[in-house]
């Protein structure tokens, strides 16, 4: 067993696991939090992830042990006391989800775009959206919704 | 009294959304149980084989294994449920979750339980199977060859069925039309690729033989009664949960082998049983759509009005016959006339077995088929005699209609007007500036060229009137949805449906339905659904049939609660029940209409019951069943405008228009999200979606990799427009749409291809139309030309 230590959220977590053990699990089945999803076993999908020191990562190409010491956001983290992000109420305004399971994973990605870029234009969001796939939105409210979020956080910090 | 403003026809925001927002949605695999166990299969790595021996003992060995089994540890009490024998003569091999003869790769041949999720794919790799390889065959056309593989060698033939249907004297028109087109399709394998992958969840409780079983499934309801088939365990003791499911497209339209093993393990076991689909294996273990050789013939006169229609379609069901596989070709089969008249029509369905992974419903499930098969004819028609290809779609429509009408192709439609949604269509986009265009890049030379592709769709949908789909479509199943509308004394108001949303916003609709019915808002209005012991009653969501089915259902449950108040009014307002009017969740007396009663203020009477009328129960919560007359007929017109590089083949789509008439629409956003959703698929599947099987009948495409699913930065933004034509099949008015892009979209994308090329020499692209298949194409129509370069 490997004993990893990672500040999950902003509170610290420890446990010890099976050294195989990948990070997506670990935050899904060690500490049960459930909202990051696995939708491939490829890397390719993008619905797990999260943001490891600030930036996106695929979390299923992680393994926990990698995440020792690191700081982890997850999508459990994005709503403030029950005020939702302004990425999420975005989503939510411009009927940026369907099934919900691609869902964690793009805010998160679009969190870490945004962090990056706060004005980016369709075609960078639709870029930099590249490696998390939606089987139900066509990507269009998706794409919307986050250069919506976009418009309303520069409007709050202006 | 003046009307509030219904919610029905408004975009309310989604009641579900928050959850999924913010990570608190339960999918399947996020569900534990204590003392849960974990089950991975073991399946054959040969597209057919003889399985000579299983040696279990190294699988026992490892560490945190708990039990391993092979298919001869198991008794069934029956198949997995097949529920569509179109046929009085149709084979049916029966098919059960694990076997000794292998019949695609990816067929289950031994279970092994574990501990955790690592320790029983340790196992798995340590089953030790002894296979005798067996020749195999994955194309149709090869299978019916002479000296074929045989996949069922208890069958001396690879054909299932075939589903024969004509109306008119097919022969005779087609012999005196002095046009006669015949095309040919291959319409390729899909994998649907919901994102959530399937999970399974069984919790048994042997004090009383009750098991529950979590499933990331369309079809809780089926589920329950296939599970009984299969295990013998009473559907009274069992109750079927699908939580949160994340995306089905059909391929949750299933009974699947690792349900029926789940419970059993769970059974032998006494403990619970957890398993979860990784994407590898839902690639080769979750149901594939499509992929048909289809032969289309049209018989015209010399201006390019149709006369008649003459179709072959060999189905591939993959290696055995799944839950409704034999039926979805034959979904399509009223189609492949599209929107337009004529005087014959007849239609061929063989169903044929290879090895391969079973292919059954997805998003449109022969529909889409149909739809790609006809609107391509009707391009290849329209370069035959000369006509522009909106010119010839107008010449050939059905005229507009309000009263049931008979297509040629056999459905009893309720009404259509095919030419105002081909009408509204051009008016998004400006057609003779894009001919324009298309000219000047064509007469330049031009290494872009402009294509401009249509599709006059007609489909049909809703699922289904139980009289019609039991009668002659021999559907095992029934086509009704069911409903409780129940009103709490505060004033909330639950609604159980029998549908099962799973993305299309469902619980959002329906409580717009009951809102309106009830006078009450949204908000207070909670959908339950997915859980067999909360709504035991139902048929489940697919096919469209969600708002079309299930909200009648909703309303009429509705309106017996309301009849109900009404009595209960009337009694505490001393009046008759005829001297009152309801609107908008009130009653008040004719001509005094401060004397009024809400429906909240009843359902308290209702509940403390103190003074009910006469024969009047106690309680407000009333259910209804709804069974249509008959199906619904969403159609409309879809314009793709793509460019191709003819240097490298590659095409992209530009600009994309579709206007879609699904009857009264309760709730746009969602109509336009699926729409949207629907056409982005349909585009995928026209130029980059394909499951390639190698000689060996190895899935070439078996992951997210080489399988083309498509990313933002492939995908145009979609305009869409309505049109409205309410059904008369409901009395809300209501068609289906779920289903409406996948069907339009590949032949308006496919027709833009061709027609961006067909000045070249081009008349026809397979799919999907890759940069590769693009390319050959111009390369070999320019050297039929003779020319060079």
């Amino acid at each position: 067993m490997t004993h990893v230590s990672v500040t999950v959220n902003g509170e610290s977590r420890e446990a010890d696991v099976e050294p195989r053990t990948l990070l997506v699990y670990f935050l899904r089945e060690t500490l049960g939090l459930t909202g990051t999803n696995v939708g491939c076993d490829t890397s390719t999908c993008g619905s797990c992830t999260v943001l490891l020191d600030g930036e996106s990562v695929k979390s299923c190409t992680l393994l926990a042990a990698q995440a020792d010491g690191r700081q982890v956001t997850t999508i459990e983290a994005m709503a403030s006391n029950g005020d939702l992000h302004p990425l999420q109420e975005a989503f939510r305004r411009n009927h940026g989800l369907q099934c919900g399971y691609c869902t964690p994973g793009m805010i998160m990605a679009a969190k870490s775009l945004l962090d990056e870029n706060p004005n980016p234009t369709e075609e960078q969001v639709r870029e930099g959206l590249e490696g998390n796939l939606c089987r139900c939105t066509g990507y269009q409210n998706i794409v919307k919704s986050i250069l919506d979020a976009a418009g309303s956080m520069s409007g709050a910090s202006a | 009294m003046a009307t509030a403003e219904k919610f029905v026809g408004r975009s309310v925001l989604r009641k579900e959304d928050p959850e999924f927002l913010t990570g608190r949605a339960r999918y399947t695999d996020d569900l534990s149980v204590p003392g849960m166990l974990w089950m991975a299969v073991v399946r054959s790595p040969y597209a057919h084989a003889r399985v000579k021996g299983v040696d279990l003992s190294r699988a026992m060995a490892t560490e945190g294994v708990v039990a391993a089994y092979s298919a001869s540890d198991f008794e069934w009490a029956g198949p997995l449920l097949m529920a569509w024998p179109v046929t009085d003569d149709i084979k049916n091999p029966p098919h059960y979750p694990l076997t000794a003869t292998p019949r695609y790769a990816g067929d289950g041949v031994a279970v092994v339980v574990a501990q955790t999720r690592g320790a029983a794919e340790d196992g798995a790799e340590n089953v030790l199977v002894d296979y005798e390889p067996l020749p195999t065959v994955t194309d149709v056309e090869a299978a019916l060859a002479d000296g074929a593989p045989i996949v069922h060698d208890d069958l001396d033939t690879n054909r299932s069925y075939t589903w024969a249907n004509t109306i008119g004297d097919v022969d005779k028109v087609f012999a005196e039309a002095p046009v006669v087109i015949k095309e040919r399709y291959r319409v390729q394998r899909q994998v649907p690729n919901a994102m959530e992958p399937r999970a399974i969840v069984v919790e048994p409780n042997m004090a009383s033989g009750h098991y529950t079983m979590w499933s990331s499934t369309q079809i809780p309801h089926v589920l329950r009664t296939a599970m009984a088939i299969a295990t013998g365990i009473p559907e009274s003791k069992l109750r079927i949960v699908a939580p949160r499911v994340g995306g089905g497209f059909g391929s949750k339209l299933q009974v699947y082998p690792e349900e029926a093993l789940a419970l059993e393990v769970a059974r032998k076991l006494r403990r619970p049983i957890k398993w979860t689909e990784t994407r590898s294996e839902n690639f080769v273990a979750t149901h594939h759509g499509r992929d048909q050789v289809q032969e289309i013939e049209l018989a015209a006169d010399e201006d390019g009005k149709i006369r008649g229609y003459r179709t072959k379609i060999l189905a591939n069901m993959g290696a055995y016959l799944r839950i409704i596989a034999p039926g979805t070709p034959v979904l399509g089969a009223f189609l492949y006339c599209g929107a337009y008249e004529g005087e014959a029509y007849h239609i061929e369905i063989t169903g044929v077995f290879t090895n391969t992974t079973p292919v059954d419903a997805y998003r449109g499930a022969g529909r889409p088929e149909a739809t790609q098969a006809i609107e391509r004819a009707v391009d290849a028609l329209a370069r035959r005699v000369g006509k522009d290809v909106v010119e010839i779609r107008r010449m050939n429509f059905m005229p507009p209609f309000t009263e049931a009408t008979q297509s040629i192709g056999g459905l009893m439609i309720d009404s259509g007007n095919y030419p105002a949604t081909l009408d509204a269509a051009l008016e998004l986009l400006d057609y003779d500036q894009l001919r324009k265009e298309q000219q000047a890049r064509r007469d330049a030379g031009d290494r872009k060229q402009l294509g401009i592709g249509f599709s006059t769709y007609l489909e049909n949908c809703g699922w289904g009137p139980s009289r019609v789909i039991g009668g002659v479509l021999k559907y095992a199943g029934g086509g009704w949805e069911a409903s409780t509308v129940r009103c709490h004394p505060t004033g909330k108001v639950v609604v159980i449906t029998g549908a099962t949303p799973h993305g299309q916003g469902g619980e959002t609709a329906y409580a717009q339905v009951a809102a309106d019915e009830l006078g009450i808002a949204v908000e207070d209005v909670e959908v339950l659904f997915g859980d067999t012991d909360i709504a035991p009653s139902g048929w489940d969501t697919y096919g469209s049939r969600g708002a079309a089915v299930g909200s009648p259902a909703i309303s009429m449950a509705a309106k017996k609660v309301v009849a109900k108040a009404r009595k209960i009014a009337a009694h505490e307002l001393e009046v008759s029940e005829e001297d009152l009017e309801y609107a908008d969740g009130t009653f008040s007396v004719k001509g005094a209409p401060d004397q009024s009663r809400t429906i909240p203020a009843i359902a308290f009477s209702a509940w403390t019951s103190h003074d009910l009328p006469e024969g009047v129960e106690p309680g407000l919560e009333e259910s209804a069943f709804f069974d249509p007359q008959n199906l619904v007929f969403p159609f409309g017109a879809h314009i793709c405008v793509a460019e191709v590089d003819t240097e490298t083949g590659d095409a992209q789509v530009l600009k994309y228009v579709a206007v879609d008439d699904v009857g009264t629409v309760i709730n746009p956003m969602l109509v336009e999200g699926q729409v949207v959703g629907g056409v982005i698929q349909g585009i995928a599947e026209a130029l980059y979606e394909e499951a390639v099987y190698d000689d060996n009948a190895q899935l070439m495409t078996s992951t997210m990799t080489t399988y083309a699913i498509p990313a933002a930065t492939e995908m145009p933004s979609v305009v869409t427009g309505n049109h409205v034509t309410p059904s008369t099949t409901n009395d809300l008015g209501i068609k289906g749409v779920g289903e409406t892009g996948t069907i339009a979209a590949p032949p308006a994308v496919l027709n833009a291809v061709v027609d961006a090329v067909s000045h070249l020499g081009v008349t026809e692209i397979e799919r999907p139309a890759t940069p590769e298949r693009v390319w050959r194409a111009i390369r070999d129509a320019r050297g039929a030309q003779g020319g060079g370069a």
